[in-house]
């Protein structure tokens, strides 16, 4: 069964060889994107099942053992992250093959799109299963780089722009990392995530802070926490709609992922969980207020994306089994309901020309179907019952009101109050675009859309007035999958509380790597 | 742990070098300082490594005290090439940014430039001819003006358009 996990990485960057090799044919370049990513969700579906009934796995690469040699871990949370990403990539994939047919190509250079989806999945991948330090900044240059490609796609000016604030703010976000990878190898000796965890309490109290406090940095970039967040709402909205999606999805996942396993293997102390607790209650919202102001629907997006970081980021610094839990099921509600409300951005950008909430109107007589489709994600992330918004949120809530402290009924507070922002500027997006009569658009007056500010550039997109048929199935197949996390709730949920309590405390990663218990 | 104090005094000052390059508005300093950070972070590594010994090589009869810790080193290899493949980036980033822009500058933000016209606060002017942009617009370097450079770029799509059209699409 060890042999798959490394298949899980292997098999995209194979495809995306093979695509390169097939530039010219992009007939042979979807057929094997799409058959790469469908193994790798099988391969994800194989894992999450032996995972949860035999427990984790772990593979030593090469044959050298574990402190030595490189190894690839795959507990219930990363099985989870794999499996749900799968499915997102595909999803995206299949969306972007649709647009792509429907421009004829002519909008995105068409051969060097799919071997950079393939890397940035593996790189992704990569991150996830990565049971060394190294391996986990490896894995995540592996999808920067890809992403800095697929967020210039095309080289226009906007987007170079764009492109140029988030590749910087990356490559800061990568030193930090590094320079964080050899400070602690430095400190312990080792860059084995789970002999680190069993070093660093030899380690003086003051240095494990500083260690800390640098790989939070160079995370929090990544997943876009307040005062690093400043990056994410500027350069997402620029890029192309699919790859706007899947980065909104995934890309910050990555981030909270290597901040939930710095929280519980490398540094379980509670040193810092009052400092993550301040920030998530000023991501949560500074980012509503942001959304609030928009008038792009991409931009009012990227904004919301960077508040629900902050109701993950609550889930991690309780430092409990229950609200890891709550964070793992919120992280997989919200890369699914997150990219299908931007895939339903890009449908609204193709039927209605623009994403301006001011210019748009009368999109539901257009297409009531697109219409349903961007209204239950957006219940589904204000947190109306009985979506998994609600279910993820009130778990956050259960957790953070069991320790009962002052500072953890605020955020419960500030968490219902965002959830309600976060209602109010999705309703009233789907108000606008779709509600509204098309021909009251012009010299429209209402105190809905007295202060909301444009987003800088205008984006040229051609109105089909229809939306090809392969990219409505794509969002309404993550609509479907949205809903599943509601309908299966229950199993779900169960698994995420396993998963949280794999997560409690470092012992039971140890276990995974050094069955035996020896470390040295 | 015992490490020599030249090199982190190298790294010290390439950190600082590199950081002050970063701040800057011109891109292709950003690439430099970019390039400067980078090193300073391999040299980190491998002070991290400690004592310099001899080659680390089993079976020499040389005492595993005396030997190179080289891990380090092999955490230096794959961050250069890291580095390596993200400055070729940076560079083409570079080239095209010159391309459509006439200028290697990092362009206002509209909602930036909006914000600051409501508040009355003066910006930095990214025309100002003092400004550190390596590129001139002085006749000798051929740099066009932006409307030509916009022309080009059009064209160049054009091009790209007609050369993705001819490829097909079966």
């Amino acid at each position: 069964m060890n042999a798959l996990i490394p298949l899980v990485v292997l098999t995209p960057l194979v495809g995306a060889a093979l695509t390169l090799i097939l530039g010219k044919r992009p007939q042979a370049q979807r057929f094997i994107s799409i058959a790469a990513l469908v193994v790798v969700l099988a391969l994800g579906a194989v894992l999450i099942t032996v995972v949860d009934a035999e427990g984790s796995l772990a593979m030593e690469v090469g044959g050298w053992a574990a402190p030595f040699g490189i190894v690839l871990v795959v507990d219930r949370l990363s099985a989870l992250m794999v499996v749900v990403s799968a499915i997102v990539l595909l999803a995206v994939l299949v969306f972007s093959l649709g647009q792509g047919l429907a421009d004829g190509d002519n909008e995105t250079p068409v051969s060097i799109y799919y071997p950079t989806y393939l890397i940035l999945a593996a790189g992704v991948f990569n991150a996830f299963i990565a049971g060394d330090l190294f391996n986990l900044y490896v894995g995540f240059e592996i999808l920067l780089v890809a992403s800095y490609v697929l967020i210039t796609l095309g080289g226009t000016q906007e987007r170079i722009r764009a492109g140029t604030t988030y590749v910087v703010v990356s490559l800061v976000s990568s030193f930090f990392f590094l320079a964080a990878i050899a400070m602690i190898y430095g400190a312990v000796g080792t860059v084995n995530i789970a002999q680190i965890s069993l070093r660093m309490a030899q380690i003086p109290l003051d240095v494990q802070v500083v260690l800390h406090v640098m790989l939070l940095v160079a995370f929090g970039i990544k997943a876009a926490i307040f005062p690093l967040s400043f990056w994410l709402p500027d350069s997402y909205p620029t890029a192309p709609a699919p790859v706007t999606a899947v980065f909104a999805g995934l890309l910050t996942k990555v981030g909270v992922y290597a901040i939930i396993r710095t929280e519980t293997i490398i540094f379980p102390g509670p040193e810092l969980n009052r400092v993550l607790m301040v920030v998530a209650l000023l991501t949560m919202v500074i980012g509503a207020l942001g959304a609030v102001a928009q008038a792009d629907i991409k931009r009012l997006l990227s904004f919301t994306l960077v508040s629900h970081i902050g109701y993950m980021i609550l889930g991690i610094s309780l430092g409990t089994a229950a609200g890891t839990a709550a964070a793992i099921y919120y992280i997989v509600h919200h890369i699914i309901v997150q990219t299908t409300l931007f895939l339903g951005a890009g449908l609204i950008e193709r039927i209605g020309g623009t994403t301006s909430i001011t210019k748009l109107g009368g999109l539901l007589k257009v297409a009531p179907l697109v219409a349903v489709m961007f209204l239950i994600p957006a219940l589904n992330l204000g947190g109306i019952p009985p979506f998994s918004g609600f279910i993820g949120k009130l778990a956050l809530f259960e957790a953070t009101a069991q320790q009962g402290t002052p500072l953890g009924y605020v955020l419960i507070a500030a968490g219902a109050l965002v959830s309600l922002l976060t209602l109010y500027s999705l309703a009233r997006v789907w108000n606008m675009a779709f509600w509204r009569p098309a021909r009251d658009v012009q010299g429209y007056e209402s105190p809905l859309l007295d202060n909301v500010s444009e987003a800088p550039g205008t984006t040229k997109v051609r109105a089909t007035r229809r939306a090809p048929t392969l990219m409505v199935v794509a969002t309404g197949v993550m609509v479907l999958v949205s809903l599943a996390l509601t309908v299966f709730a229950g199993p779900l949920y169960g698994y995420s509380d396993r998963a949280g309590q794999n997560l409690q405390g470092p012992r039971t990663y140890v276990g995974i790597v050094f069955p035996e218990g020896n470390d040295d | 742990m015992s490490v020599a104090l030249v090199p982190i005094v190298v790294m010290a000052v390439l950190y600082a070098c590199g950081i002050y390059l970063m701040l800057e508005r011109s891109i292709t300093r950003v690439l430099l300082g970019f390039l400067l950070v980078g090193n300073a972070t391999n040299l980190l590594l491998l002070i991290m490594a400690g004592k310099a010994g001899v080659a680390p090589i089993v079976g020499g009869g040389t005492p595993a005290e005396d030997m190179t810790d080289p891990l380090p080193q092999a955490l230096i290899l794959t961050a250069i090439v890291i580095t390596f493949g993200v400055s070729a980036f940076l560079l083409a980033l570079i080239y095209r940014s010159w391309r459509l822009a006439q200028g290697d500058n990092l362009q206002d933000d509209e909602d930036d430039i909006a914000l600051r016209t409501t508040l009355g606060v003066p910006g930095e002017n990214s025309t100002d001819p003092a400004s550190d942009s390596d590129f001139g617009g002085d006749d000798i370097t051929g740099v066009r003006t932006i409307d030509e450079a916009e022309e080009q770029a059009a064209a160049d799509a054009k091009a790209q358009a007609t050369t993705s059209a001819d490829r097909g699409d079966a």
